[in-house]
């Protein structure tokens, strides 16, 4: 059919207006990024020849990470379980850190504007201040550990959770939670009744997705005293112990690979 | 109904609604007394959905007053509004379920406002006492959905899905059950199924129903009453044998504006879509 009506109508096609050019745009466009790049180069001292040059160097360090050393295995597997650990309870931290704020976040469920803002501006300070701060700083007060670290991954990670419930909240169909609110039912049954079943599909999907970044945190979170797998990292890197870090490194990619199988599985099984 | 000399379910006062400029009720006033299926007709815009919103409470009316039983509806806010609300079952057209929660949980939602003391706090879990869900379940079997209870709910048709609406609402045990345009987003065969269930449990459980509705032939073979609403004024109120063909140019005007009804205010004939 539409072969056809392509076929005879060709001749008959009536005249689009002329396309409007976007040329001189797109030039001005490409040329202020070519400059804005150039710039930042000079900035960050970018000299791509280095690498080469300084080739035999590369080879030195290669040498070593071919030949990982097995003389620590043990207490860097158990490092790296410590560190799914520091993630686990981070990412439970930041759920519980997250629904209250997110729920008082959210545009259409606050009870008031002054709250909104409020939890608005909570989120975005916890979201503002890296991880790796917050280690440092829960290092001053609790002590070196894993503790320090959990607590910092589940702050930070806490307001990011946070503010993705509140714009799922937003986005989500208020006719649900009419049908709820529509009974008479309080403030509190109309959110578990027709908030909650709405936004969990995609709330879980983001805790997953945060787990899997927590765990890549945590993996380098020891670095700063915030315990696990890192300070290992840390201290085989800085020592030159070239051996010892490889098998530091194919520790935590192995670790990073199981945790995003297992969690993708988790995401299918409950969505 | 011979009950009239019973004190009216809802009686509007000389109600006018204004939105600016806009009169979206201009002097309306209406009684209704307990039991009556009053249907509610109009082109879009006449005010018919205004009417529902001051009858649920969800607005105030500008100058007038609306009356639901002794209250007026305008001292209403917070917990007695809520309370207001409990006493008043809403259909929506687009049905208004939670999809995602099983049939049964949508259906003991309309127990929420009853659930007190500490069951109050175990139901924010979809916890419910055992007499609760009884009343549930008897709702849901009304409807005929007795089977489906476990089921996700948008796994149901749009008809279900409005009878699951219509057994919740059952399940809330309103004085009042408000609709807006119940069935205008089903097609004609599940659209009279649900107006049969909705004018069966009404007269079963003696609850008074006021539904708009954008099929006249709807309103004339499911309403006691019906009343006809022109931009915002109400321009017949009578029984469906009265609507005659003056009647209906009093309330549509031009028929040819208004899609899917015929000139004698029948349903038009589904076209065939050309292929």
């Amino acid at each position: 059919m539409s072969g056809a009506y392509a076929a005879a109508e060709v001749g008959l096609a009536p005249e689009a207006p002329p396309r409007p050019s976007n040329t001189g745009r797109n030039l001005f466009t490409v040329l202020s990024l070519a400059v804005v790049l150039a710039l930042a180069a000079r900035v960050i001292e970018l000299r791509p020849l280095e690498l080469f040059r300084d080739a035999g160097n590369i080879a030195v360090f290669l040498r070593g990470y071919l030949n990982p050393s097995f003389a620590h295995l043990g207490e860097y597997t158990w490092q790296c379980a410590v560190t799914v650990c520091i993630a686990l309870w981070g990412t439970v931290l930041a759920v519980l850190i997250s629904v209250p704020l997110g729920l008082l976040g959210a545009r259409n469920l606050a009870p008031h504007p002054v709250v909104y803002l409020a939890a608005r501006r909570v989120m975005d300070l916890l979201r503002a201040v890296n991880e790796f701060v917050f280690a440092l700083m829960f290092v001053t007060a609790v002590g070196l550990g894993p503790f320090a670290g959990m607590l910092a991954l589940g702050i930070h990670t806490g307001g990011v959770l946070g503010k993705l419930l509140s714009e799922t909240i937003e986005a989500m169909d208020p006719g649900q939670a009419e049908g709820v609110a529509a009974t008479g039912a309080s403030r509190l049954h109309v959110i578990a009744f027709g908030v909650i079943p709405q936004v969990t599909p995609n709330f879980l999907s983001y805790v997953l997705l945060r787990f899997e970044s927590d765990i890549r945190s945590a993996s380098v979170i020891g670095m700063v005293g915030g315990g696990g797998i890192g300070f290992y990292l840390w201290d085989t890197i800085r020592s030159f112990n070239d051996r010892e870090a490889a098998t530091v490194i194919l520790l935590i990619v192995a670790m990073v690979m199981v945790v995003d199988v297992v969690s993708s599985r988790v995401r299918r099984a409950a969505i | 109904m011979g009950n009239r000399s019973i004190s009216p379910v809802v009686k509007l006062d000389n109600v006018t609604k204004r939105f600016g400029e806009c009169r979206a009720l201009d002097r309306v006033s209406v009684t209704v007394h307990p039991g009556e299926f009053v249907a509610v007709i109009g082109r879009s815009g006449a005010g018919k959905t205004t009417l529902l919103r001051c009858l649920s409470g969800a607005t105030v009316a500008s100058e007038g007053r609306v009356w639901f039983g002794e209250e007026d509806l305008a001292t209403l806010a917070g917990r007695r509004l809520r309370a207001h609300r409990a006493r008043v079952g809403m259909i929506f057209q687009q049905f208004n379920l939670v999809r995602r929660l099983q049939v049964m949980d949508n259906v003991l939602i309309g127990r929420l406002p009853h659930v007190q003391g500490w069951p109050r706090w175990a139901s924010l879990a979809r916890w419910f006492p055992a007499a609760d869900r009884r009343v549930a379940q008897r709702a849901l079997g009304h409807v005929g959905l007795l089977a489906r209870a476990w089921q996700r709910t948008d796994t149901l048709s749009g008809g279900e899905q409005q009878r699951v609406a219509i057994a919740k609402i059952l399940a809330q045990a309103p004085r009042i059950i408000l609709g807006d345009e119940p069935v205008a987003s089903l097609d004609v065969a599940n659209g009279a199924m649900v107006m049969e269930t909705l004018r069966r449990v009404a007269s079963d459980a003696g609850v008074t129903v006021i539904t708009t509705l954008h099929h006249v032939d709807y309103a004339r073979r499911y309403a006691d009453r019906i009343l006809g609403f022109r931009q915002g004024a109400l321009v017949f109120d009578g029984a469906p044998a009265a609507l005659d063909g003056a009647a209906l140019a009093l309330v549509f005007g031009d028929m040819a504006l208004e899609p899917g009804i015929t000139a004698d205010g029948h349903l038009a004939e589904p076209e065939l879509a050309a292929v």
